[in-house]
């Protein structure tokens, strides 16, 4: 090649560290700066949306209209889920994914640092026009998160805010998810083959794959919304010859994919901390693989099981039914895998394992309660009821958010170079999964007593469990607050005792991370390492 | 380390912030607009115009490092897989669309004629409806209307993608060959064909709304005709101007038979919308 030179004069430039000042964290190409933002807005948005639900719970802690208008009860069920699902379990792990994946195979960076800036920035333009909803005319989307119509046509001056900020969202998530593509394909240190990769690059690279499918699918059906509110298309107008029905289709096509999207990369980072407090390796590397793969390839034919009431032929009823049982299948060959991992290790539990191990018990709960609706003729009467938000509140919040609180624990000494307080970490874990049952148990028997979700009143004989949950989801709520304390106590110096490059005994027999310094310097792996057999297998 | 070896990092990114706020100022004006609100235009006339300067910009700049031998083999690999992955994107949002009319038609049109579990809903909702296709549902929204024809203008413009399929790969030969003037004939020939094909489509669109009554609003057959066609128009549009691009590169001495992803991912996106076309042209316009 002839023009070395200018290729030399950046590189050198690259060798100095961060830039100084605030517009480091607006340019950078730095895939730990761009982590670390993902991170940092994940977590803020945590809050966001956990307020929103701090309303929900206030309006439901007793019958009768206490606190909100309904209209805006409903907005508030609406925003609290969109704002989780696309502002803050998603770009959380794509924060992982930025910080660890490139550490975890030996990359230098990302492959597409500019487009990895990008996306990060879209991100927050999305949010931030989803946010602005609240304060327009007619408030905010109150239709559910689902958007389904006619109903979410009736909103206001909101509604094309909210679909750019899909569109939006979509735009992101897809950059996010061909970089982190890009960089497992093409990135990787010469002797880190596919199946030496650590699970959870195992994990995003088929969780990206997932988001490259759905988010443009997502994408058009509301796309159609918009032009049936205002180009007079008829998509979802029985008088024009469509069909509403066909919205919740194309909805549930990306929908229940997403769940894996958010759901995959936890499994992802349980297989990877469970080994390292086991002190084993992980059990059944390979089919841990090949599970996750069938999970992510039966994503995509399940769809229609959330919508056995809608009126779909029977055979359709019966193929929907019997393909979401399928998945029980993979799911449970990981749920045994984990079980298997620690059997006979040797444990310990630091934080980071507590939530680790809570996940798996509470996450089966949650699966449990998947495959008890997926029986379509039940589902009659489980559909649309508490029984559902209790479902998928199980497979969320115990599952994937605490997952994200144990990958916290676990990395941040590796992100800071400082520890944690571990007798404040293990009281926010105790307070986390004693409130986050009392929060969400009992709403498996407001569902099967017949309590339909999405209403901001209820009867009589509803009261005392609401009442219970709510002082859960207080409990819940307030003690999230300290791991908010717990980050920024660690960031600014933790215990003061500096951690060793492994932090966590022998863990560097488990990834290339533990490898590095505590903290990694800016640049890493700028000539790849070379990669020792490891521990897999 | 050999410098030749290394992925380029570029160190900063400032076009990423500037095209955010251009998309964003954009995306805000056009629903101010839709709201009937009279910043929409202004607003959207800015975003879009910051959006262009951010393309160029960005675009110039990889161009530049391109020809400037900072990307190694190893980065056009990721350059590459970029482009594969959103094509795959762009497949599935294209998908969504046939997935409605596949729907709609087999489906919930004959439903609503009572064929299968649809009995009662034809009985108790319009009873006078026979499901067909084209139809603009039992209410005739939009009014009456005149289906699009295959064999004229359509067919021309199948012709016409297909020829500017093969003058692309011509071109390609010949940058393979390093045989430029090859490559800018064939690249002359590629745009021209796409233009035409934009014109063509534009004045059968001028006459459905003229003459035969089809619109957007004729029902189902009208939102799924020109949601599927004018989607893929658009990506013609971007796909031709990607290539004029490519073209005015070409002449500037850009690209060597062993360098030129820019090429390679205007081609592939180019056979993208052909094979889209095709799909349409099937299952839109002949079936
Ligand atoms: C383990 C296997 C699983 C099965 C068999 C399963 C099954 C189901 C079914 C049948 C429904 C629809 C119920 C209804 O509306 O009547 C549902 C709803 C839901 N599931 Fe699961 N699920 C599983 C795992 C998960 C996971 C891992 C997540 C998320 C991480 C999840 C998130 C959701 C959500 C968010 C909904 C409700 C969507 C809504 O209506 O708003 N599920 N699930
Ligand atoms: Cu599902």
């Amino acid at each position: 090649m002839s023009a070395v030179v200018a290729e030399h004069d950046e590189h050198e430039h690259h060798d100095h560290g961060p830039m100084k000042g605030w517009l480091r964290w607006i340019i950078t190409t730095n895939h730990k700066d761009i982590g670390t933002l993902y991170l940092v807005f994940s977590l803020a948005m945590f809050f966001v949306g956990g307020a929103m639900a701090m309303v929900i719970r206030a309006e439901l802690f007793e019958p009768g209209m206490q606190f909100v208008e309904p209209q805006f009860f409903n907005s508030m069920t609406t925003m609290h889920a969109l704002v989780m699902v696309f502002g803050a379990v998603m770009p959380a792990f794509v924060g992982l994914a930025n910080w660890m994946i490139p550490l975890m195979i030996g990359a230098p960076d990302m492959a597409l640092p500019r487009m990895n800036n990008m996306s990060f920035w879209l991100l927050v333009a999305g949010v931030l026009l989803l946010a602005s909803t609240l304060f327009m005319e007619g408030g905010a989307p109150a239709g559910g998160w689902t958007l389904y119509p006619p109903l979410v046509l009736q909103t206001g001056k909101a509604l094309p805010f909210a679909i750019f900020s899909v569109h939006l969202l979509g735009v992101s998530s897809i950059m996010g998810a061909i970089n982190i593509i890009a960089t497992i394909f093409n990135m990787r240190a010469p002797a880190m083959t596919l199946m030496k990769m650590p699970l959870f690059v195992w994990t995003w690279l088929i969780t990206a794959f997932l988001l490259i499918a759905i988010m443009p699918v997502f994408a058009g059906a509301v796309t159609m919304l918009l032009t049936d509110r205002f180009f007079n298309t008829s998509f979802f107008d029985a008088a024009g010859g469509g069909d509403p029905v066909l919205y919740q289709h194309i909805f549930w096509f990306f929908g229940h994919p997403e769940v894996y999207v958010m759901i995959l990369p936890t499994f992802g980072v349980a297989s990877t901390i469970i080994p390292v407090f086991a002190r084993k390796p992980l059990f059944g590397y390979s089919s841990m693989v090949y599970a996750t793969a069938s999970i992510a390839f039966l994503s995509f034919i399940v769809w229609a099981h959330h919508m056995f009431t809608v009126g779909m032929p029977i055979a359709g009823e019966l193929y929907f039914m019997y393909a979401t049982m399928l998945i029980a299948i993979p799911t449970g060959v990981k749920v045994f895998n984990w079980t298997a991992t620690m059997w006979k290790g040797a444990m310990t539990f630091e934080t980071p394992m507590l939530f680790s191990i809570s996940f798996v018990v509470l996450f089966t709960l949650g699966g449990f309660t998947g495959l008890m609706m997926s029986i379509a003729p039940v589902d009659f009467q489980y559909h649309d009821t508490y029984f559902i938000v209790a479902h998928f509140h199980y497979t969320l919040v115990p599952a994937s958010i605490f997952i994200l609180m144990a990958a916290g624990y676990y990395w941040l000494p590796k992100w800071t170079g400082n520890m944690y307080n571990e007798k404040i970490g293990q009281l926010h874990f105790w307070l986390s999964v004693i409130s986050v049952n009392i929060l969400f148990f009992p709403q498996h028997f407001l569902g099967l007593a017949g309590m339909p979700r999405r209403i901001p009143d209820y009867a009589i004989q509803f009261a005392d469990w609401n009442m219970i949950s709510s002082i859960g989801g207080f409990i819940f709520g307030l003690s999230q607050l300290l791991f908010l304390y717990i980050v920024i106590d660690t960031i600014r110096g933790g215990t003061g005792e500096k951690v060793t490059d492994e932090v966590w005994e022998e863990a560097s027999k488990h990834g290339l991370e533990w490898t590095l310094p505590s903290p990694p310097p800016y640049h890493t792996f700028t000539t790849p390492p070379v990669i020792v057999p490891s521990e897999h297998h | 380390m050999s410098s030749k070896d290394s992925y380029y990092i570029p160190s900063k990114a400032t076009w990423p912030a500037v095209g955010t706020v251009g998309l964003v100022i954009l995306l805000a004006g056009f629903a101010n607009h839709l709201n009937g609100s009279s910043i929409g235009n202004p607003m959207m006339i800015m975003g879009f115009v910051i959006f262009i300067i951010m393309l160029a910009g960005w675009f110039s700049l990889q161009a530049f490092e391109s020809e400037s031998g900072m990307y190694n083999h190893q980065v056009g690999i990721s350059y590459r897989l970029g482009m594969m992955w959103f094509i795959f994107s762009e497949i599935m949002f294209f998908a969504v669309f046939f997935g409605s009319l596949w729907y709609t038609r087999n489906l919930s049109v004959p439903w609503l004629g009572g064929e299968g579990t649809g009995a009662a809903t034809k009985e108790l909702l319009w009873p006078a409806f026979e499901a067909t296709w084209p139809t603009n549902g039992p209410a005739h929204v939009g009014g009456e209307f005149e289906p699009m024809g295959a064999w004229g203008l359509p067919f021309l413009n199948t012709l016409i993608l297909l020829s500017s399929g093969v003058t692309c790969t011509w071109a390609h030969h010949g940058l393979l060959a390093n045989n430029r003037d090859q490559l800018i004939k064939g690249l002359i020939a590629t745009v021209t064909l796409g233009v035409l094909f934009v014109m063509f489509q534009a004045s059968e669109y001028h006459e459905a709304y003229t003459e035969m009554g089809l619109t957007l609003g004729s029902g189902i057959y009208g939102s799924t005709f020109f949601m599927l066609t004018g989607f893929h128009g658009l990506h013609v549009c971007i796909g031709a101007i990607f290539l004029m691009v490519v073209l005015f590169r070409s002449w500037k001495g850009h690209f060597k038979p062993e360098n030129h992803f820019a090429f390679e991912a205007a081609a592939w996106y180019w056979h993208f919308v052909d094979v889209v076309w095709l799909g349409l042209f099937v299952f839109v316009y002949i079936m």
